[in-house]
């Protein structure tokens, strides 16, 4: 199953080659990181989407904590979360296609951050499962370029 | 003051009275304020000879270990040993020199990412970029090491750190808001794992490294005094519990004793205290205890339902909670568990064929323990000797066995052995060695001469790697794979050229006399080199990834 854990690390450096080095080391996979500052100035947050059975995402949680500069481990799936990403997608769109992706874009609320003769760029925020489903859309088109942020997270008061 | 003056300044402040390692221009700095310091520093001939003392020191004494080295190769060599100290939870504190901040990344000459290196084997490291940070890491890292479960830590310290100024203040206390240790076992798990126990009927206590780690031998006496409760350890456990008790099953686990494994195996509860169910120790996982349910105290939760499903665990110091366990613990009624095991014991004891003709090494570990009345400190080095070292001699007190366990690092053996008399010289401290493990670390013999100190390396002389050999004969066709190490340098004159004593024994009949002359020899470590039977191996042995069913006994060949 996939888990969504938030790592609240010391802003310091090394921190984050400590815990992917965890990761790369006990050979569990990281699907997305994404890394950041918080409100605090000397705190940094990781939100770290791995997949594994529950022993597995025990071990892992055990070892990160165990990692001096980890502050606290959470895992979002445990509790309502609001989780975002967001994507940049660039598809071939020769004129006569544009207005079907137009219309799709404005389904899901993609915007359009760059237009060229052959191509369009949209950019699209939202929970992943949303982008995942508008990739797929997308694929007909042919991708061009696709980069995605990997995802956030923040539990729910 | 200078930062090299902050580190000599903050070993005084914790109390260190010892230091090993080795110069180089990366921390010239940090020499120039040691000539003069009231510590006792030994130079070691090789870094990894350096930090194997200082972990022996640390595992003998319960002290943390402090080793000094320079920046590249210095601090590479440093990696087995930190390693090694990693694996066994060993508290050590490690200064590696860095060439200067300015410096770093440009792949300057000495140059090593030591603290990028190291960070999967250490339990923590810092890179100081300013000499204002300095006393605080220190004071830092010695609390780290020192705390929770043990392990080194690495300072890595650019050389104009150590050459600037700064106003010096050691501080009092540490602050990390990410590290705090839980030495006190959760009350209410505690009152279960008591009624657990109360309720068994087959219990068996397995006990580990974190039994010596934390200095729980006491405790755990009471509560199998308390309880009544058959005891094995593991390689790491050895000595917490006298294994001269009729209750104590020795060791367990691959090269363990059968009663230990067949009673592990068909316990209904197993007790697991500062032990983490390594592969040595457990063989086929799924087979490993089929009817047992199992407490599990650790301090590390990480080590807590990581290979084995627990059903009650409790994270804590060992010493607390067992302490915590003997206040409100009931002996259960196992009276025809013991009778069982007895028997189990009496039918199945650690053996060998002896010989007239040969010298079996597994005499030479039973002469050593008893002419030394078994007080002697065991150092071995890795593989057969490691395994005969455990198994024939019997172990009462903490910190007198002392071995790579985790990583099972040759060369460990001797250096440990430096350490461990450093730290305890009223006692005789032996290295049991093999002929291969021997010479991974001999250069360190000069450094034993140079402190008078009077080891004894009873090297068990086989002309083979023979852990290797074994598993060749049983495993591989006996294609003895570059094994054989016959061609090998005569011992004895070896030792005499560093101004060691050396003995070669070749008759049985020597063995004795060879022992007694070497603990007649007191300002200098001997060299015994007993030829014994090329072609012995250790037994029992559950294969690797096998079960308790598969294991292989002297009888069955």
């Amino acid at each position: 199953m996939r888990h969504v854990i938030s790592v609240k690390v010391e802003n310091k450096s090394g921190v984050l080659a400590r815990v992917a080095g965890l990761f790369s080391a006990r050979g569990y996979n990281i699907d997305s990181l994404a890394v950041s500052q918080t409100e605090q100035e000397d705190v940094s947050m990781m939100t770290i989407v791995v997949r594994g059975d529950d022993r597995i995402i025990e071990q892992v949680k055990k070892q990160l904590n165990k990692l001096i500069d980890v502050i606290k481990v959470s895992d979002h799936s445990d509790y309502p979360s609001v989780q975002r990403e967001l994507a940049l997608v660039k598809v071939n769109a020769q004129p006569a296609k544009r207005p079907e992706v137009y219309q799709l874009a404005r389904i899901f609320g993609a915007e359009i951050v760059d237009i060229s003769l052959k191509t369009i760029t949209l950019e699209l925020p939202g929970e992943p499962e949303k982008i995942d489903n508008f990739i797929e859309l997308m694929r007909p088109y042919s991708i061009k370029e696709l980069i995605r942020t990997g995802r956030i997270s923040m539990n729910k008061e | 003051m200078t930062g090299a003056e902050i580190i000599v300044e903050s070993l005084k402040k914790e109390g260190v009275e010892h230091v090993f390692g080795y110069p180089g221009g990366a921390v010239i700095p940090i020499f120039h304020q040691l000539f003069n310091a009231p510590l006792r520093f030994y130079l070691a001939r090789h870094e990894q000879g350096a930090v194997h003392a200082a972990d022996g020191y640390a595992r003998a004494s319960g002290r943390v270990g402090v080793v000094i080295a320079t920046s590249g190769p210095g601090a590479t060599n440093l990696v087995t040993g930190i390693a090694t100290a990693y694996m066994d939870s060993v508290p050590l504190v490690i200064f590696t020199g860095q060439v200067s901040t300015e410096m770093i990344g440009n792949d300057a000459f000495q140059e090593a990412d030591i603290t990028g290196i190291t960070r999967p084997i250490s339990k923590h490291n810092y890179l100081v970029q300013n000499v204002g940070d300095l006393a605080r890491i220190i004071k830092e890292s010695f609390y780290i090491a020192s705390t929770g479960r043990p392990g080194p830590v690495v300072i890595d310290v650019p050389v104009d750190v150590s050459k600037a100024e700064t106003k010096f203040a050691y501080p009092e206390h540490v602050h990390l808001r990410s590290y705090k240790p839980v030495y006190k076992g959760h009350a209410l798990q505690i009152g279960k794992a008591c009624r657990l126990i109360e309720e068994a009927r087959r219990p068996v206590i397995y006990s580990g490294g974190g039994v010596i780690s934390s200095n729980a031998s006491q405790e755990l006496r009471e509560f199998v005094e308390k309880t009544g409760i058959p005891i094995t350890t593991t390689l790491m456990g050895m000595g917490a519990y006298p294994e001269t008790d009729p209750l104590s099953l020795k060791m367990l686990g691959m090269h363990g004793t059968c009663y230990a494994n067949q009673a592990v195996h068909d316990s209904d509860l197993l007790i697991a205290i500062g032990a983490r169910f390594d592969d040595r120790v457990t063989g086929k996982i799924s087979e490993f205890i089929p009817e047992a349910r199992v407490i599990h105290i650790d301090i590390d939760p990480s080590s807590v339902s990581k290979n084995v499903q627990v059903d009650i665990p409790i994270v804590g110091d060992c010493r607390h909670v067992i302490a915590e366990i003997n206040k409100s613990v009931k002996a259960p009624d196992i009276g025809e568990w013991i009778e069982r095991l007895r028997k189990l014991k009496a039918e199945n004891p650690l053996t060998y064929k002896d010989s007239e003709a040969k010298i079996k090494p597994q005499y030479v570990v039973e002469r050593i323990y008893a002419l030394t009345k078994g007080e002697a400190i065991i150092c071995t080095e890795v593989g057969q000797n490691q395994m005969w070292a455990a198994q024939f001699f019997e172990y009462t007190e903490p910190r007198t066995f002392i071995s790579s366990g985790g990583l099972g690092t040759m060369g460990f053996g001797f250096p440990a052995a430096i350490g461990a008399q450093i730290a305890r010289p009223d006692r005789r401290v032996f290295d049991i060695a093999g002929d291969g493990s021997i010479q991974m670390n001999i250069q360190e013999l000069i450094v034993a001469v140079q402190h008078r100190l009077p080891i004894v390396i009873a090297i068990l002389n086989n002309g083979f790697l023979g852990m290797v050999r074994q598993w060749q004969q049983l495993f591989y066709d006996k294609r003895y794979s570059h094994t054989c190490i016959s061609f090998a340098p005569d011992f004895v004159k070896l030792a005499e050229a560093y101004g060691a004593a050396g003995i070669r024994v070749e008759k049985k009949g020597e063995v004795d006399e060879a022992i007694a002359r070497a603990l007649s020899i007191t300002d200098r470590p001997t060299v015994i080199d007993f030829r014994v039977d090329r072609e012995e191996n250790v037994y029992p042995m559950v294969p690797a990834g096998k079960t308790i069913k598969d294991t292989i006994t002297m009888e069955l060949l």
